[in-house]
């Protein structure tokens, strides 16, 4: 058995050779990656290379065309959304997707939906309200009154009561005042060191997430171009440059046009 | 920044409602001040009760509606053949077997929500994904084929029949007026329904869900929420709705295979409460049944049947979002 595919059946998540279309065209090419049990695993990417679709494909929103998904190590991959819940997986969307006119008691309870423990349920209530006290005080306001921020806290928090094995994380900082974001990232990695859910996290922001998780893959144009730990990811010249802003550039007294990714 | 048509709209909307209300309870006035006696008090009184009790009825089949328009973003044409339906599974419990009234009438409904359920997964489900608009047209041919099927089915056929109840031909003394007891019943039946729906949706977990669906649909995806399997049972439920609304008219309004039409009554009461609002679709009910009644008794005939219209057409001027509905709150 070769190292990679030991590597498939121990880790949590498996994406083998994913293909996804919209319509005609291919947003994502041939992406493999896994997470580990317990792990943190980021993807970084440009605005429209496919991340959102890596993590719609995982959840059942959209159907791979090829390839193999597996979770703990069961294909799920075209499987209904609803069922990929009950497996254990739980997706905070892209742009909060709260549900506006519902309390926000009522929107962490939907966050619950597939469980049937009810006592632990409210056990889970206030795990969460915990890491988010905000949410305690605006139990009983509409979401959609909620400024940007709290809707993300609505947003995470609404995924962790359906007590996931694995957390889908998409975009947590877009839009986000950076001390804010710092406050969200600190409580993700408590989630993921705490508690001991594994976490896919896709993010724009390369700096943050590259402190948070502890594997990366880079996406580009659908496909996945680098992965590795995220702190050799780091310190790789070309993420520096074209990712974590090109702090060496007077430095190496090159100029960022000049550069070409090695990958590319 | 509001500009000044927004708020002379807004002035003559609150002018509109304040003469509205004067208007309703000016009998009320003039009988306190000693200028309209005890008898034309009770005609008023009779009127506004059978105006509210009909009302309540466009109420419900509007709630069908606005249930279903919430969850599938879909107009259901058929919505007040679903009461004729309904009104038949009653007079078979009720009329034909003979079974007590309350037995036949939660036998009735209980059919009716399946009758419902039945509609969606046969007709509704395939069309998933195709536009709106050939979905309203499929619910529309919905109601012709209902139609022609009760027409067909033998026992029911096209003509007329009644429910016995135990309400009918009773009265009630309500200070000078004298009110049926089918009135009064429908009226606090429904005001009961009105009840159980609120709780339903406010408090178990699956009415949650159903509001969820209808708020955010992706988002209800990812809760791992059964999207497509709400649908059904919304159907069902707005079915079973239908059907004590068809349970209720039937004493006051026969049981034929053409009673459907009450749809169109039914509908401008939803738009007129704003379409998508639950509460709205009520309140746009009762109104629509009072007008009438009012129109029916005090003006010319042919008033009644352009009194739904009519208020529609003030309302869409003055208010275009309707009586509860909030412009904007659209997401596009």
């Amino acid at each position: 058995m070769s190292a990679k595919k030991s590597a498939q059946k121990e880790s949590l998540l498996a994406l083998a050779n994913v293909e996804s279309f919209y319509g005609p065209i291919m947003a994502i090419r041939g992406v493999s990656l896994s997470v580990p049990p317990h792990g943190m695993t980021a993807v970084l990417g440009a605005n429209g290379a496919g991340k959102t679709t890596i993590l719609k494909t995982i959840s059942g929103i959209m159907e791979p065309a090829k390839g193999q998904i597996l979770f703990q190590g069961e294909a799920i991959g075209g499987a209904d959304p609803s069922f990929v819940a009950r497996q254990g997986i739980a997706h905070v969307p892209e742009g909060r997707e709260v549900f506006p006119f519902l309390s926000v008691r009522d929107n962490l309870r939907m966050g619950a939906y597939i469980r049937r423990d009810k006592e632990a349920i409210g056990g889970d209530l206030e795990r969460v309200h915990a890491y988010f006290p905000i949410l305690k005080r605006r139990a009983d306001q509409p979401a959609g009154h909620l400024s940007g921020g709290e809707q993300q806290m609505l947003a995470i928090a609404r995924g962790l009561m359906a007590r996931p094995k694995l957390l889908l994380l998409d975009e947590p900082s877009l839009g986000l005042s950076p001390l804010l974001m710092k406050e969200i990232f600190d409580i993700i990695r408590r989630v993921n060191g705490e508690e001991g859910v594994a976490i896919l996290l896709v993010e724009q922001n390369a700096p943050m997430a590259l402190r948070t998780a502890r594997y990366g893959y880079v996406l580009e144009n659908g496909r996945i171009v680098l992965d590795d730990s995220c702190e050799r990811l780091s310190r790789h010249a070309d993420i520096r440059d074209f990712y974590l802003g090109g702090g060496e550039v007077g430095e190496r007294g090159e100029r960022r046009w000049k550069r070409r990714k090695s990958w590319g | 920044m509001t500009s000044w048509t927004d708020r002379l709209f807004a002035a003559i909307w609150r002018g509109l409602i304040l003469f509205a209300a004067l208007g309703v309870l000016a009998p009320f006035l003039l009988y306190a001040t000693g200028a309209m006696d005890a008898m034309r008090l009770g005609f008023y009184i009779q009127q506004l009760v059978s105006g509210a009790a009909i009302g309540c009825v466009y109420a419900m089949v509007a709630l069908g509606i606005v249930l279903i328009y919430k969850a599938t973003e879909t107009i259901n044409f058929a919505q007040g053949d679903l009461l004729m339906v309904g009104a038949f599974l009653s007079f078979t419990t009720i009329g034909i077997f003979g079974l007590p009234y309350a037995l036949g009438a939660l036998l009735a409904v209980a059919a009716a929500f399946l009758f419902g359920i039945l509609c969606e997964r046969a007709v509704i489900r395939p069309l998933v994904g195709e536009p709106a608009f050939s979905i309203v047209m499929v619910t529309i041919g919905l109601g012709f084929f209902l139609r022609a099927l009760v027409g067909l089915t033998p026992g029911w056929g096209t003509d007329t029949f009644t429910i016995p109840t135990p309400f009918t031909d009773h009265t009630v003394q309500l200070g000078p007026a004298i009110i049926s007891q089918n009135h009064a019943a429908i009226i606090l039946l429904t005001m009961a329904l009105c009840g159980a729906l609120y709780l339903f949706f406010a408090k178990t977990k699956i009415g949650v869900a159903m509001q969820a669906v209808s708020e955010n649909q992706l988002a209800a995806h990812y809760m791992g929420i059964p999207v497509k399997n709400l649908f059904t049972l919304i159907w069902g439920l707005s079915a079973a709705v239908a059907g004590v609304a068809g349970l209720l008219l039937a004493p006051i309004a026969f049981v034929h295979s053409q009673m459907g039409f009450i749809v169109f009554k039914a509908l401008p009461a939803a738009v007129l409460g704003g379409f998508a609002s639950l509460p709205g679709a009520i309140v746009g009910g009762l109104i629509v049944g009072i007008a009438e009644a009012l129109a029916g008794f005090y003006l010319p005939q042919g008033f009644k049947d352009v009194a739904a219209y009519a208020l529609l057409l003030i309302v869409l001027i003055v208010k275009p979002e309707g009586i509860f509905g909030e412009s904007g709150m659209k997401k596009v």
